[in-house]
């Protein structure tokens, strides 16, 4: 048996190689996904309350659905006209005020491991210089409420800390979700 | 428990953690909380895919960015992306970044007096074969200063960034040079307890795939977390 690679740091740089990728808008031409566009935004913000400039988000989720566009998820079709072409991949630099913005559709819920159906949710991943390793997270939607209740996931997090996983609304229908790295109100992180 | 055959957990200590005192950026970036550990369910042991669609021709080399070539010492890196089962990672995408051979990154926060080279971006793609095998063509980058400490320097890298299967594959890491003598001092190179760990970041030199006469190889290997065969229950 092999022993997986260690985890570095991104560094300051890590725009040179990372932008080729950058999708800021999930649903650009795309055509009907079965759901309205959502857009989310946030900031980064470090132990002492300071933006993070210079960090990256990447998000997966499944389409209006609730199908990741992948093999190992069995109810994946190549080629599935009902995809419409949605790949359900994002990611995006932080701006100066460390903040980020993504446009994306509320994912259906996904099979637990249990046989329910987890409540919808996006996975997040971090990246920033001083970070080792990347975070994992989770973002959830607050107009699911009972079924943010029931989540197999949010069931493993402290009641008192959920909330740090739940977008609130925002202006003009926006979503507001801020990660915390460090400190009072601090993001629930996952060792996944 | 989860019906969702497991990507296994790392053994102690060959990751790093999150705040690692000597490398000072990690003091206000990494959570005072303990991580909370969750089994993986369908949302990470799936992840997003990127096929040869996303790399054009010569993305691989990056000597070539225009019409001369980049000023530096050329090498050949190249290796094979598996998981820790042994089993070949094809299809799978590889970004990469460095400094130029002078250490200075073509970035506007790199503000390090060195010069940079027009003919250099120090960005590269590509994607595995169907044996999980990579190669790029680059040039040595330089080893430059930084801010974590008085007189730091870090060692010569290359930074890598792969995808894998899943979302508990993703993996960023930095290559290194196999004797570079600044490693030893290197708050980001130390910041893995098990040195046996650690030191499969430093690439070997490679006599396979050095090409006489023309450029030196580097074999750079990298694994990627394994699952389980069976589900556990």
């Amino acid at each position: 048996m092999l022993y997986p690679t260690c985890s570095q740091t991104v560094g300051p740089y890590l725009h040179i190689g990372l932008s080729g990728l950058n999708r800021d808008d999930l649903t650009q031409g795309l055509g009907d996904l079965g759901a309205t566009p959502v857009i989310i935004e946030g900031r980064i913000i470090d132990g002492e309350g300071n933006p993070v400039s210079d960090g990256m988000i990447e998000i997966w989720q499944a389409d209006a659905r609730g199908v990741y566009g992948h093999p190992d998820d069995p109810r994946h079709v190549p080629g599935d006209a009902g995809r419409a072409g949605f790949s359900g991949f994002g990611r995006v630099p932080t701006q100066a005020d460390g903040g980020f913005r993504i446009t994306t559709i509320k994912p259906g819920g996904v099979p637990a491991p249990d046989g329910q159906t987890q409540a919808p949710h996006l996975v997040v991943s971090v990246f920033m210089r001083g970070l080792l390793k990347h975070l994992s997270t989770r973002m959830y939607f607050p107009d699911e409420a009972r079924a943010n209740e029931q989540d197999w996931i949010l069931a493993r997090v402290p009641a008192s800390r959920r909330a740090t996983l739940v977008a609130q609304p925002a202006e003009g229908g926006a979503l507001r979700w801020d990660i915390i790295l460090q400190g009072p109100g601090e993001t629930v992180f996952f060792d996944i | 428990m989860s019906n969702l055959a497991q990507y296994r957990r790392p053994f102690w200590d060959t990751q790093p953690g999150y705040r690692f005192d000597p490398y000072g950026s990690t003091r206000l970036r990494s959570p005072n909380e303990p991580l909370i550990v969750v089994p993986q369910t369908l949302s990470e042991i799936t992840g997003p895919a990127f096929g040869a669609e996303f790399v054009k021709k010569g993305d691989n080399d990056l000597t070539r960015v225009s019409s001369a070539e980049a000023i530096g010492e050329r090498i050949l890196v190249s290796g094979r992306v598996l998981d820790e089962n042994g089993r070949p990672v094809p299809d799978a995408l590889i970004e990469i970044w460095q400094a130029n051979a002078a250490g200075r990154y073509l970035h506007k926060r790199d503000q390090h007096d060195a010069p940079l080279d027009p003919n250099f971006s120090g960005e590269g793609r590509t994607v595995t074969d169907a044996l999980g095998r990579y190669q790029f063509k680059t040039i040595r980058p330089g080893a430059y200063p930084w801010g974590n400490h008085f007189n730091g320097w870090r060692p010569q890298h290359i930074h890598f960034s792969l995808f894998g299967r899943a979302c508990a594959t993703r993996l960023v890491t930095q290559m290194y040079f196999p004797g570079d003598p600044l490693l030893e001092f290197d708050p980001i190179f130390q910041c893995v307890p098990d040195a046996k760990a650690r030191n499969r970041l430093i690439a070997a030199l490679d006599w396979e795939t050095t090409v006489p006469e023309y450029a030196l190889g580097y074999r750079f290997d990298i694994v990627l977390r394994g699952r389980n065969a069976t589900p556990m229950e």
